[in-house]
């Protein structure tokens, strides 16, 4: 029961949101440890918002289709906003020809994007514009 | 009480049924089975069709079709029908090459297809996609399945359509 088969993503925090993502051999197994590790961490560390980067899934059948929108709930349950980022294109093309829409799943086209929209913006230019620090 | 012996649902419509296109008409030029048995053989099925639609000349659009639609019946001869075998065979039509995908299980088989082939029905942990679903990502598909009878899905994808 407590086996923990890991999908491999560390779940990084940065301030109140957390970062991570998932990997193309995602099964049944590894899906159900990743919700229950993701929102230990959520309910643990009070994340208000949480990036799940899926540019390395090369499919999405309607088993990680589901495993998404739960996550998505669960984590919304905790009061956590999930942001689905990277989505490949072919895979949102075939995800529609399936027939499945990922109701209530916010998505970004990619991980800035999405942790931009969770309100973490850019770092700036060092000022001068050198990085190496050229004194003005 | 009569039980229909065995129950096929024909694919999509196509523009324009070509000669040959039938189950038993484009020429097999290979032929590799595997088992799906467990988990892990969800996994090694899906490394192996895509390997399969690379080497038939897909698209990128058209492998992700293919590859989700093989894992979708994968998991459903896995989950419903206790397991069972996947099929690749590359094949040659008339008007270009194909991949064709047979699927088959000793399950319970599904005694209402019509309504298996529905949106959103599900009697597992899916969505309820993924027969219905499949259908749509290949270009022909052929259910032969009723109850107590197990399960055969033969799917086929052209390169050129």
């Amino acid at each position: 029961m407590s086996e923990h088969r890991t999908v491999g993503v560390p779940i990084l925090r940065l301030g109140d949101v957390l970062v991570t993502g998932l990997l193309n051999e995602l099964d049944d197994r590894a899906a159900i440890a990743f919700t229950e590790e993701l929102t230990a961490r959520i309910s643990a560390e009070g994340a208000r918002g949480v990036l799940i980067d899926i540019s390395r899934l090369e499919i999405i059948d309607s088993f990680v289709a589901r495993t998404l929108m739960e996550l998505t709930t669960v984590s919304r349950l905790l009061g956590a906003r999930v942001i689905v980022a990277g989505m490949r294109p072919p895979v949102a093309i075939t995800l529609v020809e399936l027939g499945i829409e990922l109701v209530g799943v916010e998505t970004a086209l990619n991980p800035e994007q999405g942790l931009a929209a969770l309100g973490w913006r850019q770092a700036q230019e060092p000022l001068g514009g050198s990085r190496r620090g050229a004194a003005p | 009480m009569v039980l229909p012996r065995e129950s096929t649902v024909a694919s999509r419509p196509k523009p324009a049924p070509r000669a040959g296109d039938g189950e038993a008409g484009a020429p097999v030029t290979r032929q590799v089975t595997h088992q799906v048995r467990t988990e892990e053989d969800l996994l090694a099925v899906r490394h192996a069709v895509r390997a399969a639609t690379v080497e038939a000349g897909f698209g990128i659009v058209d492998q992700t079709r293919v590859v989700t639609a093989a894992s979708e019946l994968a998991r459903n001869a896995y989950v419903h029908g206790g397991g069972g075998t996947l099929t690749i065979e590359q094949v040659r039509g008339p008007a270009g090459r194909g991949l064709r995908l047979v699927v088959k299980d000793d399950g319970p088989g599904i005694a209402d297809l019509d309504t298996a082939l529905t949106d959103g029905f599900t009697t597992g942990a899916g969505l309820g996609h993924g027969l219905g679903g499949a259908r749509r990502l290949m270009d022909e598909f052929t259910v032969h399945t009723g109850a107590g009878q197990g399960t055969v899905v033969v799917a086929t994808r052209w390169t050129v359509r």
